[in-house]
Parts: structure tokens; C-alpha cells; sequence
């Protein structure tokens, strides 16, 4: 067993288009759930809006650059369809219209009736020529240092991702120290508090939720770019709950958080993946009669046993403040 | 006992009187839940620059009025006007833009801000408060405005030995004095407590019960739900008593001490059981 390619497998996949990609999508869901309040547990719709968004735009023959404005805005107008008719509920009701409208638009999507839109099962590919006309390294080539290699490919995305990414840390650093970030906090502290001191309660949750949202859809559609391909199965409701692992393991209500989240959970996700990839390859589950799906499996029980780990030494995730979070309880 | 001269001296002590320069003026609110009506006020009116009393048993309906009149909860019928101008419909925000700020019977300090987040946070003129304001504004001179008026503030109640510290390490009393500086940040004309006394210690009701004094004296109009009537007699310059959501008798303290329909609601049936 190599553990060096093993390792290697972990951080590129950390630092690759994926990374880049949940560390994205999780910032969203971090500005709505860690600093907001609000338990959005659909986030993986706002993906697919920007992800479809972006698909089907070109598909009907405009320019990529039009499907990504399209994309992000999808993602941020889905977050207004859903926050107007719930957000001046109880926190709960959110939960429940985030988590079906995940499911409808994924069944949507690869339902016969909507395959003209969007392609049914198969979905859409290659809509994403322009974007690597613009990529500066040869495709296929590789750079990097000995077992740490990327395809130019993967290398453009990823360089676009992480520049994202920084760019998405600015803004939120810079919001969440303005006044509207400590409205937004007070809110997911105690709305009512917040109301009777003149604040639009409602309107700052909406503006959370589609900002949130637009955060998405470009994390969804950065990963339908990278792949050339959406289709309906990629954005399964688990997708949704890996963020929240993110988010949490990251330290929820920090800036950073979800940053540093998202390159530990790639990581774990990869690391074992490849680790019990090649211990299955040698051989060493034969005792058992694991086959090559029993150890992928076994991946997922190690990639929980690490989580978990991390929260029982940390609940307050890496970032996180343990005063803050016990002080929250209060 | 409030020592001044009081502009309610020559107000008759009944039910519905009109005051002389009223800041609130209501005219039959009611709300019912079910089939229970928590409130039916006829007609109620808060002399400005007064400190006014609400006294009722448990369930007469003191709460369910401040939410109606701040926009907490929506009334079946009713008109109410705030100098004048109407305040029915609005929004609990846009209340508190008009001036009328409430707090709340358990305290809602935000436990994950500092305090002198806490008391920020209620400045009414900060644009970076807007989403494009956040990222583009100078919303910083504003701030270091703010933050002066609002360090002052919590010198005043005596916080500012906790300013940096966040607000759910505060103790009991503290966040009764943190919630009253916060409402004063939004600079208001009527202010609305909801049992500030309640799980306080007497020598902290000593120091709520000198603010609430000095609010008053600085121009402010505040009414204050109480059960205590010590504290009642003690500082108001005009009491109202609700029993089983209606009006039942309103006048100076010392004539609703007096008073045999108020004894009969309220202390009577439970005497012994009020502190």
C-alpha cells in the first residue's frame, strides 16, 4: 500500500474543483444557518437552480456568461420564492419547504415530461465551451511537484474555484462586520428582540436566504462547468446534509469556517476512499468477502468515526468559539 | 411617591377619562383566542410625560394589550393613535420607527452579540445596515457616533465594565438594565415595559425604579406592567387596571389603592397570594 498516494488522493481532491466547489456552497448555507438562523435544509436546490440555470440557458442558445448570471440569479430568485411565503413562519416551516423543494426539483428535472428543459435522466452536456477556451494551460497536461499533480483542466477550475472562494470570504468578512451582519446575527438570536427595535426581521432573512442561495447556485454551477454535465442524480438530498457537516465541522456563524470544512471533508472523503480502494485491492477485507462496493461502504462508516471524532474534541467545529457557543444556551 | 407637580391632578378617576395632552389614545381594542376575550378595552388614554401603571391579575390581559398596540399580535377591532397619527396595522418595526419601543416579560437579550453590540444594534441611523450599505457605505462614522451615545448609555446603568463581554454571560438583573439601555438607544417617546421588576432583586427594583424615574423626567412617557403595588404606589403618576381583559378602573395611585372594584378583582380574590 502506497500511503503516499493515498494521501496525495486526499489533498487533491481537498484542493480540487470539489473543494472549491462545497467550500462555496457551504459559505452560502453558513450565511443563512450559522449567521442568519435559519435551517434551510434544501441547500442543494439552490445548487441545482444555479446549475440548471446555467445548462439550460446555453441549451437554448445563449452565451455560458449569460447561463452563469441566469444560474445565480435562479438561485437567489428560488431563495425569494421560498423565503416570502415562510419566513414570516416559525422557523420549522422553512425546514419543511426547503426540504421538499430539493426533492420536486430533482424529480422535476428527470421526469419524461420536463426532458426538453432539462434533459430527463441524462441531462445536459458540454455546454461549457467557452469557459475552457479561456483555460491558459494545456488540457490534458500535468503540473505539480511528484505524486501531487493536477490536469491542467482541473487546475484551471480549480484556480477559478478558489478565487471564488477568497472572493466569497471578502464579502462575507466584510458583511459580517458591517451593521447588517450584526442585524442578521441579532436575528438568529432573538427575533422578536430584533423587531421591537425597528428592524424588517422579515426582509433581512430574505435577504440572508437569497444571498445564501445565489452563494449556491454558484457552487452548482462551478461543478456543472468542471463536469461539462448536469444531471438530476448529482444533487441528491445528501448533498444538503454533507454541507451541513461542512458547516459545522468548520465552526457555523465563523467566516472561515466553511472554507476549512469543506478541504477536511474532501480530504476525509478521499483519503479513505482511496485508502480502502487499495486495502480492498491487497486484499485485506478477503476474510471478510468484501467486494469493491462493501469497502465503499466501509469508506462512508470511516469518513462518520473521523467526523465524529472532530466533534467530540470540538464541538464548537475548528473555527468556532466554545464561549460563544456555551453562552448561546443561555 | 412622585414628588412633582403632576399634569394629572385634575383628571376625574374613571374608567376611559380623557387626559389633558394624551401621547396614545385607544378606542375599543379587542382581541379574543378561542373564545376567550383577552381584551376589550372601551376607550384608554397615556398622558404624555407620565410614568402609567398597567395592574391586573394573571390573564387580565396586560400583555396581550402590548402586543396589540406594538404590532406583536393583530387586533380583532380597534383604533389606537400615537400623537395623533394611526397605529393600527403596523408592523412591530415600523411601531418602534414611530417611537413607541416594549420589552419583553422574560428577557430577550441576544445572548451571542456583545453588549455593546446589543446596545448598537438599536441605533436607528446607521445605514450600513442595508445589505449594499454593509459592503459599500462609510458606515463607520455613524458607528464611532453610535458607539459613543451607547457607551454612555451603558455607564448609565452601569454595564460598562461588561461591554465587551457577550450578553448571555450577563446575569439576571443585568439584562433587564441591558434591555432597558437598548431601548433607549432607539431614542424613543413611549416606552413599554413588560414587568421590568419581575425576578429582580430589591436593590436592583431600587435602581430599574430611579431609570424608569429619570426616563420620565427626561421627557419620556412610560407605561410598565407591575404586580407589585409597593412599586406602583411607589412611582406612578397615574395607574390602569385591566381585569379579564376589560378596563375595570383607572386613577392616581392612591385612589386605585382605594378603589373596591379593584380590590374586589384583584387584590381581594387574591390576597395572600401577591408578595
Amino acid at each position: 500500500m502506497d500511503w503516499g498516494d493515498i494521501l496525495f488522493d486526499g489533498v487533491l481532491a481537498a484542493l480540487g474543483p470539489a473543494g472549491a466547489a462545497y467550500a462555496l456552497s457551504a459559505m452560502g448555507l453558513n450565511l443563512q444557518f450559522g449567521y442568519t438562523g435559519l435551517l434551510n435544509f434544501g441547500h442543494v436546490a439552490f445548487m441545482m437552480a444555479g446549475a440548471y440555470g446555467t445548462a439550460i440557458t446555453v441549451d437554448a442558445g445563449g452565451s455560458l456568461w449569460l447561463g452563469v448570471i441566469v444560474g445565480i440569479a435562479s438561485g437567489a430568485l428560488l431563495g425569494m420564492l421560498l423565503g416570502i411565503p415562510t419566513l414570516r413562519l416559525r422557523a420549522d416551516y422553512l425546514a419543511i419547504v426547503t426540504i421538499s423543494i430539493g426533492e420536486i426539483m430533482r424529480l422535476f428535472a428527470r421526469s419524461g415530461f420536463a426532458e426538453p428543459l432539462t434533459g430527463g435522466v441524462f441531462g445536459i452536456q458540454a455546454f461549457a465551451g467557452e469557459f475552457f477556451d479561456l483555460n491558459p494551460f494545456a488540457p490534458g497536461a500535468r503540473y505539480g511537484w511528484g505524486e501531487f499533480v493536477f490536469q491542467g483542466r482541473a487546475l484551471f477550475v480549480s484556480l477559478v474555484g478558489w478565487a471564488l472562494v477568497g472572493l466569497g470570504v471578502i464579502v462575507t468578512w466584510k458583511l459580517i462586520r458591517s451593521p447588517w451582519g450584526r442585524v442578521v446575527r441579532a436575528v438568529r438570536e432573538d427575533e422578536d428582540a430584533v423587531r421591537s427595535l425597528g428592524k424588517n426581521v422579515f426582509f433581512y432573512k430574505l435577504q440572508a436566504l437569497m444571498l445564501g442561495g445565489a452563494f449556491g447556485a454558484l457552487a452548482g454551477l462551478l461543478l456543472a462547468i468542471e463536469q461539462q454535465n448536469v444531471t438530476p442524480n448529482s444533487f441528491e438530498p445528501r448533498v444538503t446534509f454533507f454541507l451541513y457537516v461542512v458547516v459545522i465541522v468548520g465552526g457555523a456563524g465563523t467566516v472561515i469556517g466553511p472554507v476549512i470544512g469543506s478541504l477536511i471533508f474532501q480530504f476525509l472523503f478521499f483519503f479513505f476512499d482511496s485508502f480502502m480502494g487499495s486495502a480492498q485491492e491487497q486484499g485485506w477485507f478477503d476474510w471478510a468477502g468484501f467486494d469493491a462496493t462493501d469497502a465503499a461502504q466501509v469508506k462512508l462508516v470511516l469518513v462518520g468515526a473521523g467526523l465524529m471524532a472532530l466533534m467530540a474534541f470540538r464541538p464548537q467545529g475548528i473555527f468556532g468559539s466554545k464561549e460563544e457557543m456555551l453562552v448561546g444556551d443561555t | 411617591m412622585a414628588t412633582r407637580e403632576s399634569p394629572l391632578a385634575s383628571v376625574a378617576p374613571e374608567p376611559g377619562v380623557a387626559k389633558p395632552d394624551p401621547i396614545l389614545v385607544v378606542e375599543h381594542i379587542r382581541r379574543a383566542f378561542g373564545g376567550l376575550q383577552a381584551v376589550d378595552v372601551g376607550r384608554l388614554e397615556i398622558q404624555r410625560n407620565t410614568i402609567t401603571s398597567l395592574i391586573g391579575p394573571n390573564g387580565a390581559g396586560k400583555t396581550t394589550l402590548f402586543n396589540l398596540l406594538t404590532g406583536f399580535d393583530r387586533a380583532d377591532d380597534g383604533i389606537w393613535h400615537l400623537n395623533g397619527g394611526p397605529l393600527v396595522g403596523i408592523p412591530a418595526y415600523r411601531v418602534a420607527r414611530k417611537g413607541v419601543v416594549r420589552t419583553f416579560q422574560l428577557t430577550r437579550s441576544l445572548a451571542r452579540l456583545t453588549v455593546v453590540e446589543n446596545v448598537l444594534l438599536a441605533a436607528t441611523n446607521q445605514h450600513g445596515e442595508s445589505l449594499l450599505g454593509g459592503l459599500f457605505s462609510p458606515w463607520r462614522r455613524t458607528e464611532k457616533a453610535n458607539a459613543e451615545k451607547a457607551e454612555e448609555l451603558l455607564d448609565r446603568f452601569g454595564l460598562m465594565h461588561m461591554r465587551d463581554e457577550f450578553a448571555g454571560s450577563l446575569s439576571g438583573g443585568q439584562r433587564k438594565l441591558l434591555e432597558l439601555a437598548r431601548a433607549m438607544m432607539v431614542r424613543p417617546e413611549l416606552i413599554m415595559l413588560d414587568e421590568p421588576m419581575a425576578g429582580v432583586n430589591p436593590a436592583l427594583t431600587q435602581t430599574l425604579l430611579h431609570h424608569i424615574t429619570a426616563l420620565r423626567d427626561s421627557g419620556k412617557t412610560v407605561i410598565f406592567i407591575e404586580h407589585d403595588m409597593d412599586v406602583v404606589q411607589e412611582i406612578s403618576d397615574w395607574v390602569i387596571v385591566l381585569a379579564q381583559g376589560r378596563l375595570i378602573a383607572e386613577g392616581p395611585p392612591s385612589h386605585i389603592a382605594a378603589n373596591d372594584d379593584v380590590i374586589d378583582a384583584y387584590l381581594g380574590r387574591h390576597h395572600g397570594e401577591v408578595p
